[in-house]
C-alpha cells in the first residue's frame, strides 16, 4: 500500500463549472437509474484535469455533493487510486515508469536525467513547468523504458532523447508522441516479420450497409501529430519568446507547423487503400 | 510458426486503419447475424468445443465460464464486464487490442453479450491508457452509428457497450475488486462465494471476462472451433498474444500459436537474447508475478499453460520478460517485491504487510546485508502469505520470491559473503603518501 495523503496548503474553495457539469451529466448517463457513484473514479479524473492536475480537498467534496456520495466515500476512493494527485504537479507532469521490465531496459538511467533536470521526486521545478514521480507498470513493456507526460506515453527513450523531449517541451516545441526511435507501436524494431500478406487486408465485407460502398476512415489525432500535453497547454510566457524567435527564423511558429502537419495528415487519402 | 491467414489480430502494430472501414476489410462484423441466428447454446458450446482458455492469467476456459450464467433471467439484468485493466509488469497486449483493432473486441461483446442474456457491458481500461480509452471510444462511436450495436441494432437485439476506466490501481485486474471499483468504491477484492455469475455488478449476474479472450471469439465463431483447437497441443490450444520484453535484440508484441518453442519465438520475433543465447540468465514468463524459470530450463521450454507449469512456473498473460547475464536477479526480483508492495489494497494483514517485509528483505539481499538464516526464514514467510489471502495478489508476490530463492540461492550466498568480507560499499579512503 502507498500512504497518500491530502496537500497541508489546500485552497477555499472549488468551482464546479458548468463545463464540467456537462461532463458529469454524460457519465452518469453510463450507468443504470441510482448508480451514479459508479462515475466516481472518470469523475475524480476530469475534476482533476479541470483543477490543474491535481485534486484539492474542496474538488473532493464538490464530486461527492454532485453524486450524493458520503464525503469520506469519495475521500477514500481519491485517496486509494495512485492516478489522483492529491498535491500540485507541474504543468508538464512525468511519469517514470520504474518497474523491472522498464528497469532492465535503462529506467534508472531517464531517472538520473529527471533528478539532474527537473530535481526531486514529487517537487514542482521552480517556474512550475516539470515535476516527476516514479510510479508502478505502465503497460507499455516491450516499448520500455518510457515515461507518460500528461496524457501521452513517450516509449523506447534513452538518455539523451529523454533529455530533448524535455528541453523541447519546456520551449514549447513540438515533440512525437510514442516511440521516440523509428518504431511506430510494438512492432520489432526494423519493421514487422509477420502481418506481410496485404490479402489479409483486401476482405470484401457483407455486412448490410457497407458491402462496396466504403465507410469513411477514422481520423487519427496521434498520427495527424498532435500531442495533447503541448496543445492543450496554455501559453506561458517563455515559449512565447521562443515561438517569436522560432517565426522569426522559420517563418512560422511550432503550433502554426504542427497545424500544417495536422492539416496534412487527416486530409483525404483518394483511393482506398 | 503460425502463417499470417490463421492471425486473429491483424492490425496488431496499427499499420491499417484502425476504424469500422479498415476492420471490415479485415473480415470484421462479417457473418455477424448468422452467428447470433445459431443461438445462445451453440455459441456457448462451440466456445467450450474450442478449448479457449481465458487469456487474463488463470486459464480457464471461457466457454464454461460463459455456461455458469443463469439461463432465464430472475428479473435482474445481465452484465458482461470486460477486463482491460492490463497492468501485470512484462505485459502489453490488450493495449495493441484496444488501440490497434477495436472492433474485434467490440464484435466480441456483442456475441459474448448474446450468449449470456446480457444487454449491457462495460469495457474497463486502466486509467493510463487514455489515448487507447479513446481510441476504443471512437471505434464503440463508429459501431453505434452503422447500428452494429445499440437499442436498435441490425441485429435485433438491444445491447448497449460502454467505456469505464480505473485510475491507476492493479488490484483492479481483480474480477471483484475491478466490480467494486465498477461500482464507484475502493478497489478491494470480494470474498467469494458468492460468484460474479451468480452476483456481480450491482448484485446482479455477471462475467468478467480479458480482452483478448472477448476478442477472439468472432474469429474462432466465423472460422470454426475446429480451427482454433487445431493450433498448439491438447489442453492448450489455440492462437496467443505474446509481448517479449527485457534482454531481446527487438522487444515486440506478436500473435503466434500456442505451445511455441520458447527458443523459437524469441528468435524469430524477439531477434535473439541480447548477446546470443548463451548469454540468457533466465526468465519470467508470464507477467511478474510468475516464477522466474532459469536459462537451463528455457533450452526447451514450451510456451504455454502445461509447459510452464512443468517447470514449475505459470503462463500468466504470456508477457514474457527476458533478462540476460547482465541483470542482478535479486535487485530485479527486489523491484517486483516493491511493485507488490505499492499495488497491495490492504485489506489482508498477510499481503498488506507480508508484501513491505518481503521486499525489505530481498533489497537487503540485493545488497548483501542480510544473514544466510534469512533466506530460509524468506521462504518460511512467503509460504504463510501464499494461499492466506482473499484474492491471489498475496500468492502473486509470494512466487517470484520463491521462484528466486529455488534457483538462484547461491546469488544471494555469494552476494551476503561478498558483503561480509567488505561491508563498506565506499573503498576504503587512504592517505596520501
Amino acid at each position: 500500500m502507498s500512504v497518500r495523503r491530502l496537500a497541508a496548503e489546500q485552497p477555499e474553495s472549488f468551482d464546479f463549472t458548468p463545463e464540467l457539469e456537462a461532463i458529469a451529466q454524460k457519465l452518469i448517463a453510463k450507468y443504470p437509474e441510482g448508480r451514479q457513484a459508479s462515475a466516481v473514479v472518470p469523475l475524480l479524473w476530469e475534476t482533476q484535469k479541470a483543477a490543474g492536475g491535481w485534486l484539492p480537498e474542496p474538488a473532493i467534496r464538490a464530486v461527492a455533493d454532485r453524486l450524493g456520495m458520503a464525503h469520506i466515500r469519495v475521500l477514500e476512493v481519491a485517496t486509494f487510486y495512485t492516478m489522483f494527485n492529491l498535491e500540485p504537479v507541474g504543468k508538464y507532469f512525468v511519469q517514470l515508469c520504474g518497474t523491472t521490465p522498464c528497469m532492465l531496459r535503462g529506467a534508472e538511467a531517464i531517472r538520473d536525467v529527471c533528478e539532474k533536470k527537473i530535481g526531486h521526486e514529487r517537487h514542482v521545478s521552480a517556474d512550475g513547468v516539470f515535476s516527476w514521480l516514479e510510479v508502478e507498470c505502465l503497460g507499455a513493456c516491450t516499448n520500455a523504458p518510457m515515461v507518460q507526460i500528461n496524457d501521452d506515453y513517450y516509449e523506447d527513450l534513452t538518455p539523451e532523447s529523454f533529455e530533448k523531449l524535455l528541453d523541447d517541451l519546456a520551449a514549447g516545441r513540438p515533440v512525437k508522441v510514442g516511440p521516440q526511435n523509428a518504431r511506430r507501436g510494438s512492432e520489432p524494431e526494423g519493421g514487422p516479420r509477420v502481418l506481410t500478406d496485404p490479402a489479409l487486408y483486401a476482405f470484401k465485407t457483407t455486412v448490410p450497409g457497407f458491402a462496396g460502398a466504403p465507410a469513411t476512415e477514422t481520423p487519427d489525432l496521434l498520427a495527424a501529430g498532435l500531442p495533447r500535453a503541448a496543445a492543450e497547454s496554455p501559453v506561458d510566457p517563455t515559449a512565447a519568446v521562443s515561438a517569436a524567435q522560432e517565426k522569426a527564423a522559420d517563418g512560422a511558429d511550432t503550433r502554426e507547423k504542427r497545424e500544417a502537419v495536422a492539416a496534412e495528415a487527416t486530409k483525404p487519402s483518394g483511393a482506398g487503400e | 510458426m503460425l502463417a499470417d491467414k490463421d492471425r486473429i489480430f491483424t492490425n496488431l502494430y496499427g499499420f491499417h486503419d484502425f476504424g469500422l472501414k479498415g476492420a471490415l476489410a479485415r473480415g470484421n462484423w462479417d457473418g455477424t447475424k448468422a452467428i447470433l441466428e445459431k443461438g445462445r447454446d451453440w455459441i456457448i458450446n462451440e466456445m467450450k468445443v474450442s478449448g479457449l482458455r481465458g487469456r487474463g492469467g488463470a486459464g480457464f476456459s471461457t466457454g464454461m465460464k460463459w455456461s455458469f450464467m443463469p439461463k432465464q433471467s430472475d428479473g435482474r439484468p445481465h452484465y458482461l464486464v470486460v477486463n482491460a485493466d492490463e497492468s501485470e509488469p512484462g505485459t502489453c497486449k490488450d493495449r495493441e487490442i484496444m488501440r490497434n483493432d477495436p472492433h474485434t473486441l467490440i464484435e466480441g461483446c456483442l456475441i459474448a453479450s448474446f450468449a449470456m442474456g446480457a444487454h449491457a457491458a462495460y469495457i474497463y481500461v486502466r486509467g493510463e491508457y487514455i489515448y487507447e480509452r479513446e481510441r476504443l471510444q471512437a471505434a464503440i462511436d463508429e459501431a453505434y452509428e452503422a447500428r452494429l450495436i445499440g437499442k436498435d441494432n441490425i441485429y435485433d437485439y438491444p445491447f448497449d457497450l460502454y467505456v469505464h476506466h480505473g485510475a491507476g490501481a492493479y488490484i483492479c485486474g481483480e474480477e471483484t475488486a475491478l466490480l467494486e471499483s465498477l461500482e464507484g468504491k475502493k478497489g478491494m477484492p470480494r470474498l467469494k462465494p458468492p460468484f460474479p455469475a451468480n452476483m456481480g455488478l450491482y448484485g446482479c449476474p455477471t462475467t468478467v471476462n480479458n480482452v483478448e479472450s472477448i476478442a477472439v471469439a468472432p474469429t474462432i465463431l466465423r472460422r470454426g472451433a475446429a480451427w482454433f483447437s487445431s493450433i498448439g497441443r491438447p489442453n492448450n490450444v489455440g492462437t496467443k498474444l505474446f509481448s517479449l520484453a527485457g534482454h531481446v535484440n527487438t522487444p515486440c508484441v506478436v500473435e503466434d500459436a500456442m505451445s511455441i518453442p520458447f527458443r523459437e519465438l524469441v528468435e524469430k520475433h524477439g531477434g535473439g537474447v541480447r548477446g546470443g543465447w548463451d548469454n540468457l540468465l533466465g526468465i519470467i514468463p508470464g507477467g511478474a508475478s510468475c516464477p522466474v524459470i532459469p536459462a537451463e530450463q528455457c533450452e526447451d521450454l514450451i510456451m504455454d499453460f502445461d509447459g510452464t507449469r512443468a517447470v514449475k512456473s505459470s503462463f500468466g498473460t504470456a508477457g514474457v520478460l527476458v533478462m540476460d547475464k547482465s541483470t542482478d536477479i535479486i535487485k530485479a526480483i527486489a523491484r517486483i517485491s516493491a511493485f507488490f508492495k505499492h499495488e497491495s489494497c490492504g485489506q489482508c494483514t498477510p499481503c498488506r504487510e507480508g508484501t513491505g517485509w518481503m521486499w525489505r528483505v530481498v533489497n537487503r539481499m540485493a545488497e548483501g546485508r542480510a544473514q544466510k538464516r534469512e533466506i530460509d526464514m524468506l521462504l518460511e514467510v512467503t509460504t504463510q502469505i501464499e494461499g492466506h489471502t482473499i484474492c491471489a495478489l498475496g500468492d502473486a508476490a509470494a512466487w517470484p520470491v520463491q521462484g528466486l530463492i529455488r534457483h538462484y540461492r547461491h546469488v544471494i550466498e555469494a552476494r551476503i559473503d561478498q558483503y561480509a568480507a567488505n561491508p563498506h560499499p565506499d573503498p576504503v579512503p587512504v592517505a596520501a603518501e
